[in-house]
C-alpha cells in the first residue's frame, strides 16, 4: 500500500520527462543526422567552415569574458550581501532579483538608448569634457550586455554558499591567527567552490547561445552562434543545418561544463 | 570598510537599474524619438490602455505565468516526493536528466520543443507556449523542493502512519508544512524564469499569441514608446512589493531586538 502511492506519483514526471525532455532532444538529432530521411553528415560538413568555426569560437570566447566579469563583479556582492553590511537581507535579495521581472528585452533596449551615438552616456562624457565614444557593435558591448543580464544568475548561487559556510569556522580561523585573507583564501573561498560553479553554469550557457544581445547591441555586426541557430530556423528555413549546429552547441556546452565541474564533486546549488 | 562595501553594492545596483529608470524616465517623454526630451507628457500612458496589442500581450505574460508556475510547482513537487522515496540510483540518473534543460542552452531547449510540437502536429499557439513554459520552470521547482525533502524528520511521519493517520494525511500534515519554503520558493523562481523568458517562448508560439518579449522583438521600429510606459507601470508594481518587504523587515528587525 505504502509503495502504491509513490509509483502512480512518478507517473506523470516520467510522462513529462520522456516526452518533454527527451523525444524533443532525439528530434534534434533526427533533424542533423539526416537529409530527405536518410542517414547523412552533410549539414555538419556543411558547418566545418573557417567562417562558421570563427562564429563559435567567437561565441564562447565573448561568453567565458562575460562568465569571468561576472565572477568578479558578482563575488563581492555575495560576500557583501552574506556579511554583516546590511540588516535587511530579503529587500537586498528582491532588489537584485527584481530587474528580472522587468522585461529582459526592453531592459537590453534601454542600454541602447544610453549608450548610442547621441544617447544619454556620450552627453554625460561631454559634460566632463571627454570626446564622444562609439559603443554600439563593438564586441565590448556585448560582452557589457551579457554581464547587466546574468550577473544576478551568478550573485545568487555564490550568495547562497557563503550563507552556508558556518561562521564558528569563520571564527575559529580568526581565533588561530588567520586574518582576513588567509581566512578568505583558505576557508570562504574553497567553500563556495559549488556556488561558483553554479553560477558560472547559468552565466556561461546563455552567454554562449544570446542571440538578442549580439543583435541589439551588437547593430548586428557582431554575429553569434545562436543568431545563426535562430536564422536557420526561422529564415533559411534549413531545420536540418539548425539541428546540427544545436548539436555542436550542446556538446561544446557539456564538454565546457564538464572540464569545470571537475573541479567539484558536490552538485551544487542553482538558486536560492 | 563597511562604508566602500555599500558604496560597492549600490554601484552594482545603479547599474542593474540604470536602463530601468532610463526607460521610466523616457515613459513621460513627450517627443517620440527616444534621444530628445519633449517636455513632459502622459500620452504614452493613454496609448498604452489604447494598444490592444500590448494589452493582449501582458494579459498573456501573466497568464502564461501564472499558469506555468502552478502546474509546475505541483508537478516538480509530486515528482520530488517521488523521486525522494525512489532508489539512489534511479533517483540519481532521473535528477541528471532533470537538470538537462538547465544545463542546455535555452535555444536548444526551445528549438526541440518546437521540432516536437511541429512533429506531433500541435500548432503553436498558447497551449505550447504554456508547455514550454512548464518544461524549464519544473527543474527549478525539484531543485527547490529537493534539499528540504532531505531535512525532513522522518520519525515524524512515521509517528503520524502509527497514530492511525493515512498516507496521504501524513503527507499533508506533516511533510507539505516542512517543505513548504521550497515549494514558494520553486513558484516564486518559476513565476520570475517565466516573465523573463524570451528565447524559448520566441520558438515557440504562433497563431499571433505574443508575449511582451515577443511583442518587442517582432516590432521592426525598436521599442514603441508605450512599452516604456508599460515597463514604467511594472517597475511600481515592483516597487510595491519591495515596500511591503521593507515594511516586513522592519517589523521582524523590531520584533528581534525586543527580545
Amino acid at each position: 500500500m505504502k509503495k502504491t502511492l509513490h509509483y502512480i506519483a512518478l507517473i506523470p514526471f516520467l510522462i513529462w520527462m520522456i516526452l518533454l525532455i527527451i523525444v524533443p532532444l532525439f528530434l534534434v538529432a533526427y533533424y542533423g543526422f539526416t537529409e530527405d530521411g536518410n542517414f547523412s553528415l552533410t549539414h555538419f560538413q556543411q558547418f566545418f567552415r573557417p567562417d562558421y568555426l570563427k562564429v563559435l569560437w567567437r561565441s564562447l570566447y565573448l561568453a567565458l569574458v562575460s562568465t569571468v566579469v561576472c565572477l568578479f563583479i558578482g563575488y563581492p556582492v555575495s560576500m557583501i550581501l552574506s556579511g554583516k553590511t546590511f540588516r535587511k537581507k530579503t529587500l537586498l535579495v528582491v532588489l537584485l532579483i527584481a530587474p528580472m521581472w522587468m522585461n529582459f528585452l526592453l531592459r537590453t533596449y534601454a542600454w541602447l538608448t544610453l549608450l548610442e551615438g547621441n544617447g544619454i552616456i556620450n552627453a554625460l562624457l561631454q559634460v566632463i569634457g571627454l570626446p564622444k565614444q562609439i559603443f554600439l557593435g563593438k564586441a565590448g558591448t556585448v560582452v557589457f550586455g551579457m554581464v547587466y543580464n546574468f550577473l544576478p544568475y551568478m550573485i545568487f548561487p555564490i550568495y547562497t554558499s557563503i550563507s552556508k559556510i558556518p561562521r564558528n569556522l569563520i571564527e575559529a580561523a580568526h581565533d588561530l591567527g588567520g586574518n582576513g585573507v588567509t581566512c578568505f583564501f583558505r576557508i570562504i573561498l574553497p567553500l563556495s567552490v559549488p556556488g561558483i560553479l553554479s553560477g558560472v553554469t547559468m552565466v556561461f550557457v546563455p552567454g554562449v547561445t544570446t542571440f538578442v544581445i549580439s543583435q541589439y547591441l551588437g547593430s548586428g555586426k557582431i554575429t553569434l552562434i545562436g543568431d545563426i541557430i535562430e536564422q536557420q530556423f526561422l529564415h533559411a528555413g534549413n531545420w536540418g543545418f539548425g539541428a546540427a549546429i544545436s548539436i555542436i552547441v550542446m556538446l561544446v556546452v557539456v564538454l565546457c561544463m564538464w572540464i569545470v565541474n571537475r573541479f567539484s564533486d558536490d552538485p551544487g546549488v542553482m538558486m536560492p | 570598510m563597511k562604508a566602500l562595501k555599500k558604496v560597492y553594492f549600490y554601484l552594482v545596483l545603479l547599474f542593474l537599474y540604470a536602463p530601468i529608470l532610463t526607460l521610466v524616465v523616457f515613459s513621460f517623454n513627450d517627443a517620440k524619438s527616444r534621444g530628445r526630451w519633449g517636455g513632459f507628457s502622459l500620452r504614452w500612458y493613454q496609448e498604452l490602455f489604447r494598444s490592444s496589442d500590448t494589452m493582449d500581450a501582458l494579459l498573456t505574460t501573466v497568464l502564461v505565468a501564472l499558469c506555468a508556475a502552478v502546474i509546475s510547482t505541483i508537478l516538480g513537487t509530486i515528482s520530488a516526493l517521488a523521486l525522494h522515496k525512489s532508489g539512489t540510483f534511479f533517483r540519481k540518473s532521473m535528477l541528471n536528466l532533470t537538470y538537462l534543460p538547465m544545463m542546455n542552452s535555452d535555444i536548444v531547449t526551445g528549438v526541440s520543443l518546437m521540432l516536437l510540437f511541429t512533429f506531433m502536429h500541435l500548432e503553436l499557439g498558447f497551449l505550447t507556449l504554456l508547455l514550454s513554459h512548464i518544461t524549464f520552470c519544473i527543474p527549478y521547482v525539484i531543485l527547490a523542493v529537493m534539499p528540504k525533502l532531505y531535512g525532513i524528520n522522518q520519525n515524524v511521519y512515521e509517528a503520524a502512519l502509527d497514530l492511525g493517520a493515512t498516507q496521504m494525511e501524513a503527507y499533508r500534515k506533516i511533510i507539505l508544512p516542512d517543505i513548504l519554503p521550497g515549494i514558494i520558493s520553486g513558484f516564486l523562481i518559476s513565476v520570475t524564469l517565466s516573465i523573463d523568458d524570451f528565447v524559448i517562448s520566441f520558438f515557440n508560439t504562433g497563431n499571433g499569441i505574443k508575449n511582451i518579449s515577443i511583442l518587442v522583438y517582432s516590432s521592426k521600429t525598436g521599442v514603441k514608446p508605450e512599452n516604456y510606459a508599460l515597463s514604467a507601470i511594472m517597475f511600481g508594481a515592483v516597487l510595491v512589493l519591495l515596500l511591503i518587504i521593507n515594511l516586513k523587515e522592519k517589523k521582524k528587525v523590531i520584533e528581534e531586538s525586543g527580545k
